[in-house]
């Protein structure tokens, strides 16, 4: 591609949010018809650059280049003309609304509909044919599986007539298939002389996709390298500025006394539709179970009703061998027995985000002695409390006045893992420790968990992340549509049987 | 997706709603104006009415001690994400609840009914709250429905009421007879003349004290106790609520009581402390203006103590206005007060978006 001008190159961009430098001094150059990925921690500063480039802000300084020509970018419409299309984490779609209608919106091109519709039918019949994104027009968006969605979103970039595609992390809600044809389509797109730029924190993805490879810290665009010449280890330690240990290193289980039991579990939802099928499994002391599994297959269900949030509808679970079903359950009887739980979703469970990071550090301990006499809460104690778990785990700004939602997603899970852990549980839940988390905070969650373990704490560990399930667990279930497809332990097992297992498939693999 | 809106806390409690006061105060002087009056003159007339004299002072309080019941009922309901609208209808009950323990008891002296009679009015009240909370748990019916529907059935109780049960036997006004001096609580100047000190006459009465208390007492609540966290946490995130063992429902039904009782203290102010009998509508939109107060205080009682004292300035420098300058009437002061609350409450962005621009702009350029 020598002679050609890169498509895009920012030239010294600076970014400042109060105290905050968000990005500072930042250039990057994007060659054309590549796919370019950004990596960097939580609050490293992709987000902020991609929103400049997209006109959600405008840069203090710098100078933005597309296809060689200088450009000002103050708003996405700008964007657009621009030729820069993006698919954001959370789809802007109306889930009610047809797949023709969503991709029209905000272009339809009059007054009167038919017009518009004809034009836009047959843009995406001529984008159908030219990189095999067949979709039906008249699907309703709500009904498509996620990766049917996201491929709307990128179809309505493309109508639009970008040239550039911004993706923010597209793999989050995906299965790993999704995610292997995501892979597919964007490398064609660029095959055909698009623009990709893909930002993710997943180092695998990076490797699997990217030509060219953009690390961020703190701001500050630290490297950029060619995809080949770098290994996951060396972009992890780029990322935090110090060498990282990807892989997990722990000793021989020490396997205690059977601590969780779970008989026959039957869970229907709220909806009456029938979530978890009859499972059954045990937990020793000093063990971690890991259950896999593509989310929403039951696994949010089974940890909610083992936690006491919900109530299943037929089965036991037994801690200690003492039968819990019988007496009412709400988490706060679950808690006092020591089953704690570290929820998959810490922003709308695990904490309350308008709360200060101390008052989060008390959620579902509010009633402790410990945090005020009678009926007053001591705001003191809590916030002493908290100062001293903040030290203990690292969090990061020391701050316990500070609000939750403005510390990082992994200061956030760190908050949640110190309050639970410090609290000794017996049977510990985690769903997704490390979702949303940057690599330094997942090594650390890690060998908390690890210690944990090695303590005689039992743990149920579920996640979708493959890697971290083979890592940490000393022994796999798998779940697919609300049954066990197989147990497995780590050593006698790939990603290739574990996957066959999700996918529903149950012959053992050789 | 939009730049963060960030102010520094103290703008966001004081600067924007003092802005937001000064918008909605030229606007109605455009009004003034419109109608051939100087809006200078009226602005003094007004805050000289309010503030001008010890009685007019004494007034303003008196206003502004309603402001305070009502707009701590809106706040704490509003603390649990409830938006309780029927603070007219609990105020309403609040005040059958003083009428029938003072009908029963007047006889006793002072120290038992007095209390007795507080107790009613906030049992009365918090049971006009309660019973939309716990439809709202049990039977899914929002409160905010359930809530205005209770005002109507709040007045017409009391109208049925007062016309065959309680009213005054041979009199054709529709209130009770007026409760003996045991079954009235001092006024302020009353109080301060026990102690020697004069100071004017004016309807305020201890209530206001009470208001003061009561402000406090959900200041301690809101923020220093075990249910204020509670309370906090079902407001925010429902969801972490369930996760924390918080019973969604129990908070429901409790934060709806007390910001009922709340509601229901209007009547210590109104017919325990100054009318000494029951009438019709002696809540006259307080529970409604209650709303605006307590988005205005930023649903802080400090926030709410000069919210109130702001509309009781409203009420009282209006009343003298509309004497001072007959052409602008009692109307034109309810409109000021509706331009306080559009630009305080709905019109909040309003405000707040060109300060946090002045504010991002200073940062950028002190640092």
């Amino acid at each position: 591609m020598a002679g050609q001008a890169p498509a895009i190159a920012l030239t010294g961009i600076d970014k400042r949010f109060g105290e905050v430098r968000a990005n500072s001094n930042v250039n990057l150059t994007v060659a054309s018809g590549s796919v370019h990925g950004i990596v960097g921690e939580n609050g490293a500063g992709k987000s902020t650059l991609m929103s400049i480039l997209y006109g959600f802000y405008e840069a203090d300084r710098g100078t933005i280049h597309i296809h060689g020509h200088e450009v000002r970018i103050r708003s996405p419409k700008e964007a657009i003309a621009a030729g820069i299309g993006m698919v954001h984490q959370h789809f802007m779609l109306v889930d009610p609304l047809s797949v023709i209608d969503n991709v029209m919106l905000g272009a339809e091109g009059g007054a009167l509909l038919s017009k518009g519709e004809q034009h836009i039918r047959a843009a995406l019949a001529q984008l159908g044919q030219d990189y095999g994104l067949v979709i039906d027009p008249d699907a309703i968006v709500g009904d498509l599986p996620v990766g049917l969605q996201q491929r709307v979103e990128i179809l309505k970039a493309l109508v639009r007539g970008a040239d550039i595609l911004i993706l923010d992390e597209p793999t989050a809600v995906l299965t790993p298939d999704e995610a292997e044809q995501l892979f597919e389509l964007l490398r064609m797109l660029a095959a055909q002389g698009k623009t990709v730029i893909l930002i993710t924190h997943k180092l695998h993805e990076i490797m699997a996709v990217t030509d060219h490879v953009s690390v961020m810290r703190r701001g500050e665009m630290v490297a950029t390298l060619e995809t080949v010449q770098t290994s996951p280890a060396q972009l992890a330690d780029q990322m935090v500025g110090r060498h990282v240990l990807l892989d997990v290193s722990k000793g021989p289980a020490h396997l205690g006394p059977v601590r969780l039991s779970v008989e026959n579990l039957v869970i229907r939802d709220a909806h009456g539709s029938l979530r978890v099928k009859n499972i059954s499994f045990d937990i020793r002391a000093g063990e971690i179970l890991g259950l896999a599994g593509v989310a929403g297959n039951g696994q949010r269900e089974l940890l909610e009703a083992l936690a006491g949030i919900s109530a299943p509808t037929l089965g036991r679970i037994l801690l200690d061998g003492e039968d819990l079903t019988h007496l009412a359950p709400t988490p706060a009887e679950r808690r006092a027995q020591g089953l704690l739980h570290i929820p998959e979703d810490r922003q709308r469970m695990g904490l309350v985000p308008a709360f200060s990071a101390a008052e989060s550090m008390i959620l579902g301990f509010q009633s402790d002695k410990d945090f005020g006499a009678g009926p007053l809460l001591s705001m003191a104690a809590i916030e002493a409390h908290t100062v001293k778990e903040m030290d203990l785990y690292d969090i990061r700004p020391r701050d316990a006045s500070l609000k939750t939602a403005k510390f990082s997603g992994g200061n956030q899970q760190k908050i949640v893992l110190a309050r639970e852990i410090e609290h000794h549980p017996k049977v510990l839940l985690v769903g997704q420790p490390t979702r949303g988390v940057d690599v330094g905070a997942i090594e650390f969650i890690h060998k908390r968990l690890i210690a944990l373990r090695d303590a005689g704490v039992a743990i149920l560990l579920v996640s979708v992340e493959l890697d971290e399930i083979m890592s940490l667990s000393d022994r796999i279930i798998v779940m697919c549509g609300g049954v066990i497809t197989g147990e497995r332990t780590p050593e006698k097992t790939n990603d290739r049987d574990l996957g066959l297992l999700m996918a529903g498939v149950t012959e053992r693999v050789a | 997706m939009s730049a963060p809106l960030e102010i520094p806390k103290w703008a966001d409690v004081s600067l924007v709603p003092i802005l937001a006061v000064i918008v909605a105060f030229l606007i109605a002087g455009l009004v003034v104006l419109g109608i051939g009056e100087s809006p200078v003159k009226a602005t003094v007339l007004l805050v000289n009415g309010a503030l001008g004299s010890g009685e007019g002072i004494g007034y303003t309080l008196y206003y502004a001690t309603n402001f305070i019941f009502t707009g701590l009922a809106v706040a704490i309901a509003f603390h649990a994400g409830l938006f309780n609208i029927g603070g007219e209808g609990q105020a309403t009950m609040g005040g059958l609840g003083v009428a029938l323990v003072c009908l029963k008891i007047d006889f006793l002296p002072w120290y038992f009914v007095l209390p007795l009679a507080i107790l009613g009015a906030m049992a009365m009240g918090a049971l006009w709250a309660f019973i939309p909370g716990y439809l709202q748990v049990k039977r899914g019916s929002h409160v905010v429905i359930t809530t205005i529907m209770f005002n109507f059935l709040a007045a017409t109780l009391v109208v049925y009421l007062l016309v065959n049960v309680i009213g005054k036997p041979g009199s054709m006004s529709p209130e009770t007879r007026v409760f003996a001096t045991s079954a009235h609580l001092p006024y302020l100047h009353e109080a301060f003349a026990f102690f020697g000190i004069k100071i004017p006459k004016s309807p305020l009465n201890l209530s206001f004290i009470l208001a003061l208390l009561a402000s406090a007492f959900v200041w301690i609540l809101v923020w220093h106790t075990r249910l204020g966290y509670a309370i906090r946490t079902v407001g925010h995130s429902p969801t972490a609520a369930t996760y924390a063992g918080i019973s969604i429902g129990r908070i429901t039904m409790i934060t709806m009581a007390m910001s009922g009782a709340f509601a229901g203290m209007l009547a210590v102010n109104e017919i325990l402390g100054v009318q000494g009998r029951l009438l019709l509508e002696f809540s006259s939109g307080y529970g409604f203006i209650g709303i605006a107060v307590a988005l205005m205080g930023r649903a802080h009682p400090v926030g709410i103590i000069l919210a109130s004292i702001l509309f009781g300035m409203l009420y009282q420098g209006g009343t003298e206005l509309s004497f001072e300058m007959p052409r602008v009437t009692r109307d034109m002061i309810v409109a000021i007060s509706g331009l306080v609350i559009l630009f305080a409450g709905a019109l909040d962005g309003l405000i707040r978006r060109p300060v946090a621009g002045v504010f991002a702009r200073l940062l950028k350029s002190g640092a």
